[in-house]
């Protein structure tokens, strides 16, 4: 036996020990967004890890759309990359129907998934199978600096209506003193300013289609959503207003240079959070407005775990999914960091829990806000789909960001808003010509 | 090319030239400062220049958010990897084209350029079908091969502008002394290249440190360089920009200080024909 | 003999390096080509099968694609004539006698070695940024209402930035170029007083030809590809103001998951690439000969 062939043993005999051990040992990939709630549960998996010493993780945090992106090309291709995905009500139906998901029906008693809202679950089912369980759930909603109003001799009422908006917006706007009346979501994407623009139009009466498919942006209801936001924004928002996003807004409402914010309920907790907001204790929150028609502007979304059909350790990956959105995560969360910051919307206990209902002034508006929006009615009349600030066909990533880059022109002044809407009708015209969907 | 010139002339050249320097490089120098702000500061206004309470935290915070180290050998493993392949193969190919050109060199050139053309974006799906059935997905092998490709026509494009500089003169006296074609690439051509290779092997090495398309969609963890390690680091809520900066000093420390070391011998050979 | 036999070996030497660029070429061309006449989105599995040219005709339908074509030029035009301008002017400057000539060297070419992204979140973060970024800073210190640069000039903001990354690499290889041009020539037409801009336009800029020609060559072939620097800043938008081809192709691609419009997209956009890299080559080609 020479010494290379000895050697080449040895080295052998050492790999089968390694791939020994490392049999034993489930590696689980789990995709996340890059949400303060998603890094916070980073940084909280010893507890996981302790209770599964057999299973180690390994993360991807990415932001949103390269998350999207990523894990929608594995997916589709089968590429088998992930065991646990984290995505949003919009995929979860599409997705489910595909057969991409791995169903979680067989949930175990004590996860007791009847505490999951009603809403929330409705949204991660496709007929009554539960493709994904929540990670944490929103609605929108409005939040206004009360100091501002008081100032300014006003009293919010808990559901107010657009034209108190408006007259309050006016009331608050001083852009000489960096203080804008109110902010809202201008930067072009379905999840950016489509997904705010959606409910604000929903509230006003108006619908991305009608019951055969034929997209709507030529009615009236569309014009009169439209031409407000663009009357608000322009007169009482802030500078730059096209770009910003939710996250702009956010930064603007904690620098308080905003009256008003209309956004997601999540965003309750970082505004009255003293580390990062200077007027933490100077936020009230109301019900997001309406028009009479009976249909608020407010959405409903939840960022849900899921696995994918093409993982390799669905058992394991089942185990942290139930971790990770179990009550004892959420006591877990609150025994570390406090309640305020558990996260929100997903289960029905949590909105019984006085030490949650004392720590987090928004809860009581949160949760009826979430129970406020109907994914499966989302509009005054009648549709052929569902989602409240979306439309669950898989064309609508597409096809809203488009509509919403248009929308984002008008803001910026590139356009009128019939301008916008024209071209937002011939480009939805056209998409869903080209997808069958009308003749 | 030292010219007199009047001390007044050289002072007004200096402030001139030192202006235009820090303006160009006032971006990396912000971002640098805000590295080390807390984040309130870091959206202060006025914008605090070197005054505030210098901090490490944002460091500590980002590398707790996941590991620096594995990302950072990933990218030197996969810009290192697919630079010594790429020249492996490209020497060979440049020195033949340029010492001995068939009648369609040229336009062999021309079309090897014209292929980095092609949109990166179109070819995804395919080109991710392709690694999935190879096992490539999320392999450093794989994105080695891919990076090499993708960056083989601009080396051989320049190792040829350089090798045809070579005088072939040289060439032929080395033929006449009865050198072999080995001796001949080794003891003549070698020397007179290294300038050429070297500038070419750094070049190389910044294009695949910063390539930012392939490494993000076609990697999950394993094989992630700091492409990937950045782009998880931009949106997310509340304050970032202090955090954004700690991660971008981070990425892109590693290239810019290699930059600063080597770029006499990145310019020596940096010239694409240009110089004749 | 000899002769013969290094041919030979060139070509052998030659094979390795054209067979993988064959392989990248041809394999994924092929695909695309397959693919840009096959029904094929991600999200509908089921739907497949040959449908001519109907991807095609989706894409060049697509109302943005005229605006595409044109942004693409403007932002490939735009940058070139700034770097090459900027790259002169800054070469001219630094090849001047100076005080801390290699500290001033290694600052102006730090851009070139900043990864796109990277340089993209840092403009549009901390510069752009109409209530938190420095212009917006600079602006209110002058008097002025903070100016929303992605939102009012998108393409403009974008040109900024793609130039700020390739200036450096326009600046070295013109002031190599420019350190190479003969004191004598120079020392000459100044004997015959010759003013310095008759000196700039008669001498050096004729010498720099080949120089500027290979910065055009170079910076357009990736210029043509850019799209993480308008993904990360604009998103395309507003409306269709910064969508270039390279970003139609992604919308495609990464947002409709439509790989065989993706595909088609692809093709149009090598056939459109490569008929601007004959024009350029043609003039690039003689001057490099020359």
């Amino acid at each position: 036996m020479t010494m290379t062939t000895r050697a080449l043993l040895g080295a052998t005999a050492l790999c089968a020990i390694g791939l020994a051990a490392s049999a034993q040992e489930t590696t689980l990939t789990i995709a996340t967004v890059n949400n303060g709630d998603m890094v916070r549960m980073q940084g909280l998996t010893d507890d996981f890890t302790a209770q599964h010493p057999d299973i180690a993780l390994e993360w991807v945090t990415l932001e949103e759309n390269v998350l999207r992106q990523n894990v929608t090309t594995d997916i589709a291709t089968n590429g088998g990359q992930y065991d646990v995905i984290t995505i949003g009500t919009y995929e979860v139906p599409i997705w489910g129907k595909q057969g991409w998901l791995v169903p979680l029906n067989d949930l175990p008693a004590e996860y007791d998934v009847n505490d999951i809202l009603p809403p929330i679950r409705a949204g991660l089912s496709v007929d009554d199978n539960l493709y994904a369980v929540p990670f944490y759930g929103e609605s929108s909603f409005i939040m206004y600096r009360k100091d501002l109003f008081e100032a300014a001799g006003l009293t919010m009422p808990d559901a107010p209506t657009w034209d108190f908006v408006k007259e309050a917006a006016a009331k608050l706007n001083d852009a000489d003193a960096g203080v804008y009346g109110i902010c809202l979501r201008g930067k072009a994407g379905w999840g950016e300013n489509v997904a705010f623009l959606t409910t604000m139009a929903n509230s006003y009466g108006a619908r991305w289609f009608d019951e055969n498919w034929q997209p709507q942006f030529d009615s009236p209801e569309w014009k009169a959503a439209i031409t407000d936001y663009l009357d608000l924004m322009n007169n009482y928002g802030p500078p730059g207003a096209s770009s910003n996003g939710f996250n702009e807004n956010l930064t603007l409402f904690q620098q308080g240079k905003c009256g008003m914010w209309i956004d997601a309920t999540v965003a309750a907790s970082f505004v009255t959070d003293p580390n990062n907001s200077t007027v933490a204790d100077k936020v009230g929150f109301a019900l997001a407005p309406d028009a009479g028609k009976g249909k608020r502007a407010n959405w409903l979304w939840s960022w849900a775990l899921a696995i994918p059909s093409s993982s390799d350790a669905p058992d394991a990956a089942k185990q942290f999914i139930e971790w990770a959105t179990s009550k004892g995560y959420t006591e877990l969360v609150a025994a570390n960091e406090g309640w305020a910051n558990v996260p929100p919307g997903t289960r029905t206990s949590l909105y019984e829990n006085q030490e949650y209902l004392s720590a987090a002034p928004f809860a009581q508006m949160t949760i009826d806000s979430i129970n406020a929006a109907d994914p499966q009615q989302p509009t005054v009349d009648p549709v052929p789909y569902t989602g409240v600030q979306f439309v669950a066909i898989p064309e609508f990533q597409g096809l809203g960001t488009s509509v919403g880059q248009e929308f984002s022109a008008a803001l910026a002044g590139e356009k009128t808003a019939d301008e916008a809407l024209a071209s937002a009708q011939e480009i939805a015209t056209q998409e869903m010509t080209s997808a069958g969907y009308i003749q | 090319m030292a010219r007199a010139v009047t001390p007044q002339r050289k002072l007004l050249n200096t402030v001139l030239a030192w202006a235009v320097a820090l303006l160009l490089f006032f971006p990396i120098l912000w971002t640098f400062l805000t590295s080390f702000k807390p984040e309130p500061i870091a959206v202060a206004s006025p914008p605090q220049f070197l005054f505030f309470d210098w901090t490490v935290k944002n460091y500590v915070d980002v590398q707790n958010q996941r590991n620096y180290f594995d990302y950072f050998w990933n990218s030197v493993i996969i810009s290192l990897g697919s630079t010594i392949l790429g020249l492996a193969v490209a020497v060979p190919a440049a020195w033949s084209m340029a010492f001995v050109p068939g009648s369609k060199t040229r336009d062999l050139l021309m079309w090897m350029l014209s292929t980095k053309m092609m949109p990166a974006v179109g070819v995804l799906v395919p080109i991710y079908l392709i690694f999935k059935t190879l096992g490539l997905l999320d392999s450093r092998i794989g994105l080695t091969l891919i990076l090499t490709l993708i960056n083989l026509p601009i080396i051989v494009w320049m190792l040829y502008t350089y090798f045809k500089e070579i005088p072939g003169e040289i060439l032929e006296a080395a033929r006449m002394d009865g050198a072999s074609l080995m001796s001949e690439i080794l003891y003549v051509l070698t020397p007179m290249a290294v300038p050429g290779i070297a500038s070419t092997f750094l070049l190389n090495v910044i294009m695949a440190w910063n390539e930012a398309f392939w490494t993000i969609n076609l990697t999950v963890t394993d094989a992630a360089p700091l492409t990937k390690f950045i782009s998880g680091f931009s949106s997310p809520q509340g304050l970032f920009y202090a955090k954004l900066s700690a991660a971008s000093t981070m990425a892109i420390a590693p290239i810019l200080i290699m930059g600063w070391f080597s770029q006499r011998q990145l310019v020596r050979g940096l010239t694409f024909g240009a110089v004749k | 003999m000899s002769t013969q036999a290094s041919r030979s070996a060139a070509r052998l030497m030659l094979s390795p390096a054209v067979g993988l660029l064959l392989i990248w070429m041809i394999v994924p061309l092929v695909l695309t080509l397959w693919f840009s006449f096959q029904r094929y989105n991600l999200l509908y599995p089921d739907r497949s099968g040959f449908i001519g040219l109907a991807n095609y005709v989706n894409f060049v339908g697509t109302s943005g694609f005229l605006d595409a074509i044109l942004n693409t030029l403007i932002l490939v035009v735009g940058v070139l004539a700034i770097t090459v301008v900027g790259g002169i002017l800054i070469a001219l400057l630094i090849d001047q006698p100076l005080w801390g000539q290699g500290i001033v060297r290694i600052l102006v070419i730090s851009p070139f070695f900043i990864m796109p992204p990277v340089a993209a979140l840092i403009w549009k973060n901390m510069f752009f940024n109409p209530t938190n970024g420095l212009f917006a800073e600079l602006f209110k210190f002058i008097g002025l209402r903070p100016f929303d640069f992605l939102g009012q000039a998108p393409l403009g903001s974008i040109i900024l930035i793609v130039s700020w990354e390739w200036l450096p690499f326009a600046t070295l290889i013109l002031l190599t170029a420019l350190q190479s041009l003969s004191s004598e020539q120079l020392e000459a037409a100044e004997m015959d007083g010759a003013p310095p801009v008759k000196r700039f336009w008669f001498i050096m800029l004729p010498h720099l030809a080949r120089a500027i020609t290979v910065v055009i060559l170079i910076e357009t072939i990736f210029l043509l590809g850019i799209f993480g620097e308008i993904l990360v800043t604009t998103n395309g938008g507003p409306g269709n103001a910064s969508t270039t081809l390279t970003y139609l192709v992604y919308k495609e691609a990464l947002l409709d998951f439509d790989a065989g419009t993706a595909a088609a997209g692809g093709v149009v956009a090598v056939i459109l690439a490569n008929i601007v890299a004959m024009f350029l080559m043609r003039a690039v080609g003689r001057n490099l000969d020359a």
